[in-house]
């Protein structure tokens, strides 16, 4: 299958089944409800070392949040529920009680809530105010610019994680132009993150490594530099291969996200020096969910063109 | 169906309880075994027949029409459905109501939305005093819904309140908000003196600065965001609530006597 010169790979990522939460930041404006939810979707990139994934959904107009004030929506994911709870409060407690003006409501509903702002309220050492309001239950917390409000609880849904396509380049600006464009499509698709670096990584792993004391490390095969001398999955031209890992909160979610990443970063095309997509997988004996490539970029309903 | 509608054609000498008389108790049942409905009337128990022309059958909506001061326990327990009083109600209308919708057209006598957990009280009139206490020996009153009072309120408005929301369109009397626990009151117009006597939390949102007590502390001039949230529930109801928009308020807070973590907003 090649799309614009750009050759789709027959293979599939491999992703995970995680529990996902959405949590709806508002402050005073814009700027600070950003600093708020870019504070709290710091650090997030991966679950081996952050704990949770996290990325900010997409900006929210005042008519759009509870509180009537602009915000942005976050998205946040973990392996488990516990370790889900645990790093929601931990964030909300350092960055959105901290943020100046910044208040957090539930973006999501679930049959499971977890704790958004219950435990917080502890902050207030007997002077907070719980309020309940059209059946949510709300905590006033007093702090120094003001009120600090956040919901009791969010919502817990089960969701997927590890959806990825890789872009191999001429070169690494190439590369980097290419996941940009993907990005910035990507970044209209709701009910999706894409958790790196402005969306992009550029240290794909491998499961395994020659030191024991490590459980994955570089992904040779992909490596450029190492085109001589690894059994390499690149072919002469390739000089940067960068991935975009995609967590959502539904398996189509991530079907849609990933066609988008990959119509925009093939626009750019072969004449621009994209050569190929491929895809992160585990041979398919780890994950829950398979994104078959060349399945994607076929599926009509994606592409709009008929449902 | 049209609603099932009891007509008041006994003078009445005693007081008569209609607690019986509900959309959750009169489900299912017959015409014939609705007119035989025992109310306690006084020392005496007699048919509903015998107070009430009965007409229309569907037992979800309840219409008391001619209703006076006399009736008591109006919606008691209320659970599902609908209940209209054209006239005044007498004392403890919706009391212990849990679901559902209360409509008064008329006054209220005391203790109306007596130890309430849920659904919707509109009374479109004044009330008694009482609105939304705890039965009398109860530590804690109100505790979850809605009541709106086009009018004004007696005494002791929300005494020991402990959740729920009462909104005033008129004036409140004495002790408003007396031992409130927690929950939001409203009034538009005033309130009379002591207010917030023993309060221990909630809130009491008004327009004008009433006359205070020494135990109640002026915290400042703020614009607090969690009344947006709280404007924005406001905004569907049927009341001139719906209406408020602005959150810059004078907070108060206090009774101090009382551990003091109650407020009242003064909007300004």
């Amino acid at each position: 299958m090649i799309i614009n010169g750009v050759q789709i790979d027959d293979t599939f990522a491999e992703a995970f089944n995680m529990r996902g939460t959405r949590v709806i930041i508002t402050a005073q404006n814009h700027k600070w409800a950003y600093n708020a939810a870019n504070a709290m979707t710091g650090f997030a990139t991966s679950v081996i070392g952050c704990g949770v994934e996290a990325g900010i959904e997409r900006e929210l107009d005042p008519s759009e949040t509870p509180d009537g004030r602009p915000g942005v929506s976050i998205l946040m994911f973990a392996m488990g529920s516990s370790v889900l709870m645990k790093q929601l409060e931990n964030r909300m407690g350092q960055t959105i009680l901290t943020c100046p003006t910044a208040a957090a409501f539930s973006g999501i509903d679930g049959n499971e809530r977890i704790n958004l702002g219950k435990n917080l309220r502890f902050f207030g050492d007997g002077f907070q105010i719980s309020k309940q309001f059209g059946g949510k239950r709300y905590w006033r917390v007093p702090v120094m610019d003001g009120e600090f409000i956040t919901e009791e609880t969010t919502g817990m849904v089960r969701a997927v994680g590890g959806g990825n396509f890789l872009v191999l380049a001429e070169s690494q600006p190439q590369a980097l132009a290419a996941c940009e464009a993907a990005i910035e499509a990507m970044r209209k698709i709701p009910n999706v993150i894409m958790p790196f670096p402005g969306g992009v990584v550029r240290s794909g792993s491998k499961v395994g490594s020659k030191y024991k004391a490590l459980f994955a490390s570089t992904n040779d095969a992909f490596c450029p530099t190492l085109k001589g001398i690894t059994n390499t999955q690149l072919s002469p031209e390739i000089e940067s291969v960068m991935e975009i890992v995609i967590d959502g909160l539904t398996d189509a979610d991530i079907r849609k996200a990933t066609y988008v990443g990959i119509k925009a970063a093939c626009e750019l095309g072969a004449a621009n020096g994209i050569k190929r997509i491929s895809a992160g997988n585990y041979g398919g004996k780890l994950g829950q969910f398979q994104f078959h490539l060349r399945d994607i970029m076929n599926d009509k309903s994606l592409s709009g063109e008929s449902a | 169906m049209s609603a099932l509608t009891f007509t008041l054609k006994k003078t009445l000498v005693q007081k008569l309880d209609v607690s019986a008389l509900t959309p959750d108790i009169l489900a299912d049942k017959s015409p014939a075994e609705v007119s035989a409905t025992n109310l306690p009337y006084g020392k005496q128990t007699l048919r509903a027949d015998e107070f009430f022309d009965i007409s229309g059958t569907d037992s979800k909506q309840i219409v008391f029409e001619n209703a006076n001061a006399k009736i008591d326990y109006i919606g008691a327990g209320l659970k599902t459905g609908s209940i209209t009083i054209n006239g005044d109600a007498g004392a403890f209308l919706g009391f212990q109501m849990k679901q559902g919708e209360i409509v008064l057209n008329g006054n209220a006598a005391d203790f109306a939305a007596c130890a309430m957990a849920g659904g919707l009280l509109r009374i479109n009139g004044d009330v008694g005093d009482f609105l939304g206490a705890a039965l009398i020996g109860d530590k804690k009153g109100m505790k979850g819904g809605t009541v709106l009072v086009s009018g004004n309120t007696g005494e002791r408005t929300g005494d020991q309140m402990r959740r729920g929301m009462i909104l005033i369109e008129g004036n409140a009397g004495k002790y408003c908000a007396s031992r409130m626990l927690a929950g939001t009151i409203g009034v538009l117009g005033d309130v009379g003196e002591y207010v917030g006597y023993g309060m221990r939390r909630g809130t009491l949102l008004l327009t004008k600065k009433p006359q205070m007590h020494a135990t109640l502390q002026d915290c400042g001039t703020h614009t607090l965001p969690y009344l947006s949230l709280m404007f924005k529930s406001f905004s569907a109801l049927p009341s001139k609530f719906a209406k408020i928009n602005q959150n810059r308020v004078q907070r108060y807070a206090g009774d101090l006597a009382n551990d003091g973590k109650g407020e009242i907003l003064v909007l300004k």
